[in-house]
């Protein structure tokens, strides 16, 4: 099969989309299929065989935050070279409502269009002044899916139709098989993310932690992410401050290392979350879960069956739960086991077979993507096509 | 005089070419619709032969194989109007056949079984995914189609009224738990 990936978001910045997209790009050529991932890229950055640049994405105010997005004349021609050499099967659109690549591509093309929704903001001012422009575009999609039947909720909500839930995907492998590293072991608590972004909730687990110390002095918090370390424990007792280890930004191999030595790995996430990936990587290294009860974290854990929660930003809740957890090595072997064979739904050998099985039921009994001959037509008659 | 006329010219070409646009994007909603149509159609038909052949095939305990040929011969000749009753049987009567991780299991150890449940598994599995695609083009062109321009200018033509397909089509848990 012939698939085309489109990816929003530039191939150089590291995230959570564009990992998953270079996973199923990988899977879907181990399998034998011929894939072209389409991205936003400097024309610099070495890129893999099947990364197709799409230019570099610029810089603009979107969203209340600065967004790179890939836009305008240039974008749109790349975009319709790429579906007109590509001849695809099926092509598959990440985050489509992004103005960027996606919607791009939502507009240049026809025939199977698959669509992933990763995250479930709500509807923008943007979006919704452009709600009749982006429906006109949407529409064309053939198969929409949902990474959790929380962002599920949100698509139907705010565009209307429906979506198949398939989540994201995840080597278990990979962790599962990681060599433990001693100097992480021992009553020690994992914590990753980005430091000085406050929905990742490291502030809660702070707030916690001197009551989880008080119970288990030995306890250590490992902390793996970017950010100020100086203003992260500001708020802690100074004799205290030692029990954190800040190991700043680490490499994929020392991640599974990380997480396959944590006693307990807590997410004290507070929002923004449509899946919790980390949660996944967690249980598949065996790591006991213990998480905030947002949507997205109750169902990734099975309502609670494969990690324990406690209440959202309370930290008396996590610090009691944690304490509980840390004492009783029997419920943490429980905990990992049942995360282990849990996590089994996530791996790539699963999650890649139903994307595939939703290509071969779009594909079936519809013609193969081609540019869009109706907006070309229709720019034809005004004169203003390229070619 | 004529600097009015112009205008109104101008406008009725603008409206012109909206409509045209709006007819344009209807048009590729219905052949959406029918594609996605086919896909059900093909995997629901896929389904029931593999039923069929599960049925037939002499694994599964006669009592079984009565239940399971009926249903799945019910669906494969139903009326359009019967059809969505007809395959609702077939889902039930697939769930009560493999009810049990047993029977699946002892499926898979007969010779031959181990591609007959994936087969099927697969069809129970893609059943629902091809329904809700389905329903999504039925529910997004029903949405273009309630719109007052398409109304007043009659753009759907005789197209009939896109509905969607209501069945139960929840697949037996046991065949479709990939234990791995």
């Amino acid at each position: 099969m012939r698939i085309g990936i489109v990816c929003p978001y530039s191939w150089d910045v590291p995230g959570g989309v564009q990992f998953h997209i270079r996973d199923l790009a990988e899977y879907f050529i181990r399998l034998g299929h011929e894939v072209s991932v389409l991205a936003p890229a400097d024309d610099d950055t070495p890129l893999p065989p099947y990364v197709v640049s799409a230019g570099r994405a610029v810089p603009v105010p979107y969203n209340g935050s600065v967004a790179r997005l890939n836009f305008g004349f240039l974008s749109a021609a790349r975009v319709r070279r790429w579906l007109h050499e590509g001849k695809f099967d099926v092509v598959h659109i990440h985050e489509p409502t992004s103005p960027s690549l996606g919607l791009l591509t939502c507009w240049a093309a026809q025939g199977p269009i698959v669509a992933t929704f990763h995250t479930s903001n709500p509807r923008s001012r943007a979006m919704i002044a452009a709600y009749s422009i982006l429906q006109a575009a949407l529409e064309k999609i053939s198969a929409r899916i949902a990474v959790s039947e929380y962002a599920r909720r949100t698509l139907v909500e705010h565009l209307g139709g429906d979506a198949v839930v398939i989540p994201n995907g995840v080597d278990v492998d990979f962790f599962g098989k990681a060599e433990p590293k001693p100097e992480w072991q021992g009553d020690t608590i994992g914590f990753m993310g980005r430091i000085d972004e406050p929905r990742k909730g490291l502030p809660v687990l702070m707030r916690a932690l001197p009551a989880i110390l008080a119970a288990r002095p030995h306890a250590r918090l490992l902390v793996a992410g970017r950010g100020d370390e100086e203003a992260a424990v500001a708020d802690l007792p100074a004799g205290l401050r030692s029990r954190v280890e800040f190991l700043g930004m680490i490499s994929d191999e020392d991640k599974a290392r990380f997480l396959r030595s944590v006693d307990l790995y807590v997410a004290p996430n507070t929002g923004g979350e449509s899946f919790g990936i980390i949660l996944v990587e967690a249980m598949s290294a065996g790591a006991p879960v213990l998480a905030s009860d947002l949507d997205a974290f109750v169902q990734v854990l099975d309502q609670g069956g494969a990690g324990e929660l406690f209440a959202n930003e309370d930290a008396d809740a996590l610090a009691a739960a944690a304490v509980r957890l840390l004492g009783n090595p029997a419920r943490l072997a429980e905990l990992r086991e049942r995360g282990s064979a849990h996590v089994r739904r996530f791996d790539w050998s699963t999650v890649g077979a139903d994307i595939l099985s939703v290509y071969e039921t779009v594909t079936a009994g519809a013609a193969a993507v081609a540019a869009d001959e109706r907006t070309s037509g229709l720019r034809a008659r005004f004169g203003l096509a390229r070619d | 005089m004529t600097a009015t006329l112009i205008w109104i010219l101008v406008a009725l070409v603008a409206i012109g070419v909206y409509l045209s646009w709006t007819a344009g994007r209807l048009d590729r909603l219905h052949v959406r619709m029918d594609a996605a149509r086919a896909a059900l159609d093909a995997q629901l038909l896929r389904r029931a032969s593999v039923a069929q052949e599960l049925a037939t095939s002499g694994v599964l305990d006669p009592a079984a194989s009565i239940v399971l040929y009926e249903a799945a011969h019910a669906a494969r000749q139903a009326e359009e109007e019967q059809r969505e009753v007809a395959e609702s049987e077939l889902s039930q009567a697939l769930r009560a056949v493999f009810a049990d991780t047993a029977q699946v299991e002892a499926l898979r150890e007969a010779p031959g079984g181990e591609d007959a449940a994936h087969e099927l598994a697969e069809a129970v599995r893609r059943v629902p995914m091809a329904r809700r695609f389905h329903n999504d083009a039925v529910g997004a062109a029903r949405r273009l189609r309630e719109h007052r321009k398409v109304r007043w200018f009659r753009l759907a033509g005789h197209a009939p009224f896109p509905l969607a397909v209501e069945m139960d089509d929840e697949p037996p848990a046991a065949l479709v738990e990939r234990a791995s």
